[in-house]
């Protein structure tokens, strides 16, 4: 309990910052959504006729005059991005940060398991994760009251579940690459999120590409088939975990064996 | 009892060498020098002791259990000093003290708050606006604050004023006097000489020596400087003789009486006689080794 403390007050600064990032930035899309949909009728014509760049985003399936049509594509793209990298920094920073600055000597002469370290600071990692989503789900279903707009209950749920799902395969596999590397591994965190989105779309501009669903963790998230199917694709989540379970598996193998060097 | 065995402990980074085939004894109530040059394999020693690093081969006893095998009993009764200690960003001292004392599972902040005050270290300070010897303040009371039965110390006083040294060492005496073992790695010989019992002696990743102090450092040999001089005296037993334009230096190891009469033929203006630097010890191990071969 020591370490997950620990870890938490350690992490509470960047923790606010992205908390309240993300919240203040889908709130400011949610307020624009009235004056959007009164004063460009043709707006969804618009995003609809846009080629692959409307594939890409899903904008073919979705409305985007309808409330929850935008809200899962503005909205669904700041949580992705915004969730993604910072799952992705927590993972990649929670074990090699204390090789970085050098304070796994003195963490580790202290009479604690490596296990008990790699358990205690995934279990902060996901505590974060989801502290950051519920509270982000708080702040949205309020906008939704604030604009007056109805709140689909079971898609709202499904989106974030998804989105929550997502950040942790992602914060999972960086912690699975943290216990390998020495350094910083922001660039390397951050550029796979980002690899990671990117497939996505790529997956959904072409059908040739269409395996890379079973690759990214996006595919799953997304939106426009979450909103347009009332439902999650269980199969890809369920490979997603088991990705996740694979990282941490790896971690643990790797760094309950790793030479901790000066 | 034996507080440290290691038996042929052997340790590569890759091919790099570590330490190779060390075999280490150390007794209960003793106060252990662990001497070297950097990079001698001092920290690869005690990292392996402490589970930081695994050996190659060979293998590891501490309090009588296996390193590997009951490393977390270990280290509960161990307290460690790091060569340069890190803490984390953003904590203050108390903070990390009260870290370190949750993560030992044990109420010691008394102790610590008592070890603050003796070495007068503010707790109220951030870690990382702390001074190189503060910051080793800190390192002493997380590994004094919880009452260990053995001591690793990686070059503690380096950073430490004069003052704080001594009041180090009172420490370290008292703590011994109670029952605890101390190991104590340094590279300066005048630390192992006045405050240790026994001390091993390692160089590029070997133990070439391991006595009692006393023996280890009885060596006859003696500095000699000689000043009003340019070329080397006719003496026999001179070693690592180094001469400038008006001085001559070289290690002594032969009969003083024969050195003081070679004296009274040469012109010099004036001489110092020292004890040899830790390193002409090193060598002295080292050709005696040679000479073996």
């Amino acid at each position: 309990m020591t370490l997950f403390l620990h870890e938490i007050k350690q992490n509470r600064l960047s923790f606010l910052i992205w908390t309240f990032s993300i919240a203040l930035m889908l709130l400011i899309c949610m307020m624009m959504f009235p004056e959007m949909n009164t004063g460009m009728e043709d707006m969804n014509n618009m995003f609809s006729n846009m080629g692959s760049f409307t594939q890409a985003f899903g904008m073919d399936r979705l409305n985007f005059g309808d409330v929850m049509g935008f809200y899962a594509i503005e909205c669904g793209n700041i949580l992705s991005i915004g969730g993604g990298f910072f799952a992705a920094l927590l993972g990649i920073n929670a074990l090699a940060k204390e090789e970085k600055e050098r304070t796994a000597e003195f963490l580790l002469t202290h009479p604690v398991r490596r296990r008990t370290v790699i358990f205690q600071k995934l279990a902060a990692i996901l505590f974060e994760l989801l502290l950051m989503n519920v509270f982000i789900m708080a702040v949205s279903a309020a906008s939704f009251a604030f604009i007056g707009e109805e709140l689909a209950i079971r898609e709202f749920l499904l989106l974030h579940g998804a989105y929550t799902v997502l950040q942790l395969e992602i914060a999972c596999i960086c912690f699975g690459i943290s216990a390998f590397i020495r350094r910083s591994g922001v660039g390397v965190g951050l550029g796979l999120a980002a690899l990671l989105y990117f497939l996505n779309l790529f997956k959904n501009i072409s059908s040739q590409a269409e395996f890379l669903k079973y690759i990214t963790p996006f595919a799953y998230a997304e939106a426009a088939d979450i909103i347009s199917e009332s439902a999650i694709d269980m199969y890809l989540l369920a490979l997603g975990l088991i990705y996740a379970a694979v990282a941490v598996g790896a971690a643990f193998l790797k760094y309950t064996r790793k030479d901790i060097t000066a | 009892m034996k507080i440290i065995q290691t038996e042929n402990l052997t340790k590569y980074y890759g091919k790099a060498r570590g330490i190779i085939d060390m075999n280490l004894s150390v007794e209960a109530g003793d106060i252990f020098g662990f001497i070297g040059p950097n990079g001698a394999g001092k920290s690869t020693t005690i990292r392996t002791l402490l589970g930081l690093i695994s050996p190659t081969s060979g293998n590891a006893r501490i309090f009588e259990q296996d390193i590997l095998k009951n490393h977390i009993e270990i280290l509960s009764r161990i307290g460690y000093m790091p060569s340069e200690a890190m803490f984390y960003h953003g904590m203050r001292v108390e903070d990390v003290l009260r870290l370190s004392a949750s993560l030992h599972g044990k109420n010691c902040l008394a102790e610590a708050h008592h070890l603050c005050e003796r070495f007068k270290l503010d707790t109220k300070k951030k870690v990382e606006e702390l001074s190189l010897g503060n910051r080793k303040k800190v390192s002493i009371v997380c590994g004094f604050m919880h009452q260990p039965d053995l001591y690793i110390l990686d070059e503690p006083t380096s950073g430490l004023d004069p003052l704080m040294q001594k009041a180090f060492f009172e420490l370290i005496h008292e703590r011994n006097s109670q029952g605890a073992t101390i190991f104590l790695s340094s590279h300066i010989l005048s630390e192992i000489q006045h405050h240790c019992k026994n001390a091993a002696i390692i160089r590029e990743g070997c133990l070439i020596a391991c006595d009692s102090v006393e023996k280890l450092t009885n060596t006859k040999a003696r500095r000699i400087t000689l000043h009003g001089i340019s070329s080397p005296p006719r003496l026999e037993n001179m070693k690592n003789i180094s001469c400038t334009e008006n001085s001559v230096s070289f290690l002594y190891d032969g009969n003083m009486k024969v050195l003081i009469a070679e004296l009274n033929q040469i012109p010099i203006t004036d001489m110092t006689v020292t004890e040899p630097e830790l390193e002409e010890i090193f060598l002295h191990y080292y050709t005696k080794e040679a000479d073996l071969i």
